[in-house]
């Protein structure tokens, strides 16, 4: 069988079709999971919580909270909430931490096998059609409360103009424009969003808004966690522009994260 | 009732030993060679899209000479092969080895049992700690190489070239035109408007280690 890694053996060359997907491959290997939870049954496993996108000037910004949560304790304090998808696209997630990793991990996977196989990477608008299928692939786990919702964010090669695009529960997806949240603190990062978010946001002043919406929604929800700068625990925070992925580092977000804790009304 | 007829199977190896190496013999040839900051693979290829040399994973490249069809075959199984084990199980769980080892098992078994043998030659290039290269020959049999490796048309006379000139810790430049007069001077042929293609394993970059050369790229050094 084609790259059972159990027995690397041969590559059968009666299973090599021209195919692309990873997913289809992972099934025909056996390596997708196959079960089923009891309705009702509450695993209490951890869920991550607010992220939040936006587009600025070269393109978009995405940023995350540290939190997980069970119930009403905090599970994690240091989750990585926001990705690299490839080099011109970055995914957020909310929901149950441990599938959304999972499906990110997949993602990327899926992108770079398709980027490697047909030598051209898929287009911004075929990343979020794909990533919704693989959300409404989860949809009867999110009825067992293993929800995966995430956001989308990537710089359009094709125009170049950054793009947001938010997805339901069910696989719906979403072009947003100007700015998109998710999760528990989702609404209340919007709402500050839509007061501070300007057509012409340089990098500096998105990565300010992104992480003062962060804090905002982090005062009035229990499941999102504020910075920490005694602990050094600091928002995820990502930009996508026509130079590719950038991960901020945390030494340029901890004197953001100062200022705005120092200015909060 | 026919009798069939007796082959013995010295001559039935040879045979498709012959017929292989005549397909592969054909082919325009490709040189892998090391330098300072990593491995470039470069040789003719005068379309820019049907690629012969590729990326497999972060740290593996390939290189193949002969049929189009039969070596994109290859080429996926072994990208399949390396995404799968490395979602399986770690990234760094994927290596050359086990890919070299990989197309060795099939292409031998192809040789053995299928009505035709593929007409292909194979490198895979791994860079790392240690870098390798593989060679995979049309009848499966795997050969790690050192320095250089060199695969296609007037293969023997361009090896000759490469092991007088090679020598290790080029800078790209220099180990581009190395391999180049090499394959000029062992096919005997003008060069002056051959298409070329190349790419490298460059130990510089990120996660992914393969880069296409543009070229621009190629000319300048070339």
């Amino acid at each position: 069988m084609i790259g059972d890694p159990a027995s690397p053996g041969t590559l059968s060359a009666s299973e090599i079709v021209p195919e692309s997907s990873f997913s289809a491959l992972l099934e025909h290997n056996g390596l997708r999971p196959k079960w089923s939870i009891e309705n009702g049954a509450d695993l209490g496993a951890p869920e991550a919580t607010t992220v939040l996108a936006l587009t600025w000037q070269n393109g978009v910004a995405m940023a995350g909270d540290r939190r997980a949560t069970a119930g009403n304790i905090i599970a994690h304090q240091r989750v990585k909430k926001v990705y690299r998808a490839d080099e011109f696209s970055a995914v957020a997630i909310s929901g149950t931490a441990g599938m959304a990793v999972e499906l990110t991990k997949l993602f990327q996977t899926e992108l770079e096998h398709y980027e490697k196989i047909e030598d051209v990477r898929l287009s911004l608008d075929g990343k979020a059609n794909f990533l919704a299928t693989m959300v409404r692939g989860n949809l009867p786990l999110a009825f067992q409360g293993l929800a995966v919702v995430p956001l989308l964010s990537g710089y359009d090669e094709a125009d170049g103009t950054g793009k947001l695009y938010s997805f339901d529960v069910v696989g719906g997806r979403y072009e947003e424009q100007d700015y998109a949240t998710t999760g528990s603190g989702g609404p209340e990062a919007k709402a500050f969003l839509k007061g501070a978010w300007r057509p012409d946001l340089g990098e500096a002043e998105a990565l300010h808004i992104a992480i003062e919406a962060l804090v905002a929604a982090a005062e009035e929800d229990s499941a999102t966690g504020g910075p920490d700068p005694r602990r050094g625990i600091y928002p995820n925070i990502v930009t996508v522009t026509a130079d590719g992925y950038r991960e901020v580092p945390d030494e340029e977000i901890a004197p953001i994260v100062d200022h705005v804790l120092e200015n909060r009304p | 009732m026919t009798a069939p007829f007796y082959v013995p199977p010295e001559q039935l190896i040879k045979d498709r030993a012959e017929f292989a190496r005549k397909g592969i013999q054909r082919g325009r040839p490709i040189v892998v060679i090391e330098y300072e900051k990593g491995i470039l693979l470069i040789g003719e290829n005068p379309s820019r899209s049907l690629h012969k040399i590729a990326e497999i994973y972060d740290h593996l490249a390939f290189a193949a000479v002969g049929r189009f069809n039969e070596f994109e075959m290859l080429r996926v199984a072994g990208i399949r092969y390396a995404d799968v084990k490395g979602f399986a199980y770690a990234r760094a769980d994927v290596t050359g080895k086990g890919l070299a080892n990989a197309y060795s098992q099939t292409v031998g078994q192809i040789f053995t049992h299928e009505v035709k043998p593929y007409e292909v030659e194979v490198i895979v290039a791994e860079i790392g700690k240690e870098n390798h290269i593989y060679h995979v020959r049309f009848d499966g049999t795997l050969r790690d190489e050192h320095g250089f490796a060199v695969i296609g048309g007037a293969e023997d006379a361009i090896r000759e070239r490469m092991a007088e000139t090679y020598e290790p810790d080029l800078e790209l430049a220099a180990a581009m035109s190395t391999a180049v007069s090499a394959i000029a001077e062992g096919s005997e042929e003008d060069i002056s408007d051959v298409a070329w293609e190349a790419a490298v394993l460059d130990a510089n970059l990120g996660r992914r280690k393969f880069r296409r050369l543009n070229p621009e790229e190629i000319s300048t050094a070339g």
